[in-house]
């Protein structure tokens, strides 16, 4: 039982350090759902449940989604906003 | 990676090497990376040390497993009903602090409301004016020249080549000004995959969420997480199908009064165990038997509003920050 | 020492998560790695506070036939303050990811120190 929980507290510092080392913002996202899952696999081992399920929905799910819809947006006001006022 | 250094450079990577183009002095940003550093390790350092005086984990006599958490445990079952009693806790004994959290949920939702809506988002041709009013003029006065504009629609096609759909978005660009760029410039395109998914994967998202919701006091979960379940569900439709067909079941008006309804049940709900419980009188809502759904007087109830709360302010913040408006 | 860190070993990873989201924070240009980085603080804030309750050989707070007796279950009270707290900390990250869309209609960059620089000459 340690042994698991060991493993995933070393993944779950493994993914924050990577997640802000990355060139991309892109993959840090990525990363950080996965930090979001390790997290909510962790909450199951400390016995909340209740913790998991809305970690897992809340943390992987919706900020993961928030934060697509973010780059996302940024493109669109680059793509929209690239004929406006042009680069400093 | 070559840096073009013309004066259009290449969107993706500006956005990704910042540091290189601002202009705070050298000297600034040595120091203050020395100093944050220094702060860190300190504060690392701090921590540690307090962590090693603190007891162990999972010790049975942890100071905080007190007479509180007793309590709980033991008079949770018979007083609130729920066999949960993570949930029993959240939504009676502390059912007020619950109340504050939806409340916090729906502010949340109306300031990012305010805060993506005051540009208008992408259409709606009224707030495009106060946005920052140069930037919109100098949009006009590109319109004219039209050459250059005529360069800057090859620019985006050659550097980003991310296929047909995007320059022919962009051709859509050309004959619309930047206020009037109606709502399908943001439209997902029609992608069947995700469609089909969609329609096999939704129907068992909201059951699962409602499942979750409905047994918050028997099994682990309740209106957070399930209301969560839910709004993903939704996100998912909203991103397969676009617009105009979450508009249906998921407009502004809706959201406002689901909302709007489940936070003034929960009031009510709670309102009424205030006066019972503030004149010692005796709550008339059965318990039920435990482990039955209808069981444990006001939480179901309870929960169903938290979900329905948490489940509109996820889909509108998606769709806040997909469009600018719900 | 070993033992000692085997005792806490939730605690000093929820340190080191807090202190790597708080470099994050200082380091990071981008605006949403700074974002990253608060919500990576967020999670090890509640990590350190659920795993206050936890007591080892003990099962879910979920009454099983009837059993309601407190050496069964662990502490429930942290678990529910962490509930509403994940909840909380996903609107934090709406509204900042909203304010980082304004910032970025307005000046087209997501490092904070070329806006607020940007800001200062108009």
């Amino acid at each position: 039982m340690d042994i698991i929980e060991m493993i995933l507290f070393l993944l779950l510092i493994v993914c924050a350090i990577t997640a802000s080392l990355t060139k991309s913002t892109l993959s840090a996202i990525v990363i950080f759902g996965a930090y979001s899952l390790i997290m909510s696999i962790i909450w199951v081992l400390m016995e909340s449940p209740d913790l998991a399920i809305t970690e897992a929905a809340v943390g992987a799910g919706v900020t993961s989604i928030l934060f697509y819809a973010t780059l996302k947006k940024l493109d669109q006001i680059d793509m929209s906003g690239e004929t406006g006022n042009g680069k400093a | 990676m070559k840096k073009t250094n013309g004066k259009k450079l290449n969107k993706r990577n500006v956005k990704e090497n910042i540091s290189s183009k601002n202009g705070l002095s050298k000297r600034f940003e040595s120091t203050y990376r020395v100093l944050s550093a220094i702060m860190i390790v300190l504060l690392l350092g701090m921590l540690v040390v307090m962590i090693l005086g603190m007891p162990p984990i999972g010790y049975a006599q942890n100071p905080d497993n007190n007479e509180v958490a007793a309590r709980y445990i033991e008079s949770g079952l018979k007083e609130t009903g729920a066999v949960n009693i993570v949930s029993g806790m959240i939504l009676d004994y502390r059912a007020f602090d619950t109340f504050g959290e939806s409340c916090v949920l729906f502010v949340a939702t109306i300031c990012v409301t305010i805060m993506l809506r005051m540009d208008g988002g992408a259409n709606s041709s009224k707030a495009g004016e106060d946005e920052n009013p140069e930037a919109v003029t100098a949009l006009k006065k590109k319109e004219d020249e039209d050459t250059d504009y005529e360069d800057g629609i090859t620019a985006i096609k050659t550097r980003t080549g991310r296929g047909v759909s995007r320059s022919r978005r962009v051709e859509h660009l050309k004959s619309h000004t930047f206020e009037n760029v109606d709502s399908s410039f943001f439209e997902p395109e029609h992608d069947t995959i995700l469609q089909k998914c969609a329609k096999f994967i939704i129907p068992i998202i909201l059951v699962f969420g409602v499942y979750i919701v409905l047994n918050g006091h028997l099994s682990p979960g309740g209106g957070f997480s399930g209301g969560a379940v839910i709004g993903a569900g939704f996100i998912l439709y909203l991103s397969a199908f676009g617009f105009e067909d979450t508009e249906r079941f998921m407009n502004a008006k809706v959201i406002k009064w689901v909302t709007f309804g489940a936070l003034l049940v929960y009031c009510l709900a709670k309102s009424y165990s205030f006066f019972t419980g503030a004149n010692h009188l005796e709550s008339g809502i059965p318990l039920g038997t435990p482990g039955a759904i209808l069981s444990s007087g006001l939480i179901l109830i309870l929960n169903i509003c938290v979900g329905m709360v948490v489940a509109c302010t996820m889909y509108s913040f998606y769709a806040l920050v997909r469009r600018g408006r719900i | 020492m070993l033992e000692l860190i085997h005792d806490n070993i939730n605690d000093l990873v929820s340190v080191l998560l807090f202190v790597i989201g708080f470099a994050d924070l200082l380091f990071q240009k981008n605006m949403i790695k700074k974002i990253i980085g608060l919500n990576i603080m967020d999670t090890a804030v509640y990590l350190l506070l659920a795993s206050q309750g936890y007591i080892a050989g003990r099962t879910a707070p979920i009454v099983v036939d009837g059993i309601t007796s407190t050496e069964a279950y662990i502490n429930p009270i942290p678990s529910g303050l962490v509930l509403t707290g994940i909840v909380v900390s996903v609107s934090v990250t709406a509204l900042m990811l909203s304010m980082t869309i304004r910032m970025y209609k307005k000046y087209h960059s997501l490092d904070l120190d070329y806006c607020l620089l940007k800001s200062r000459e108009e």
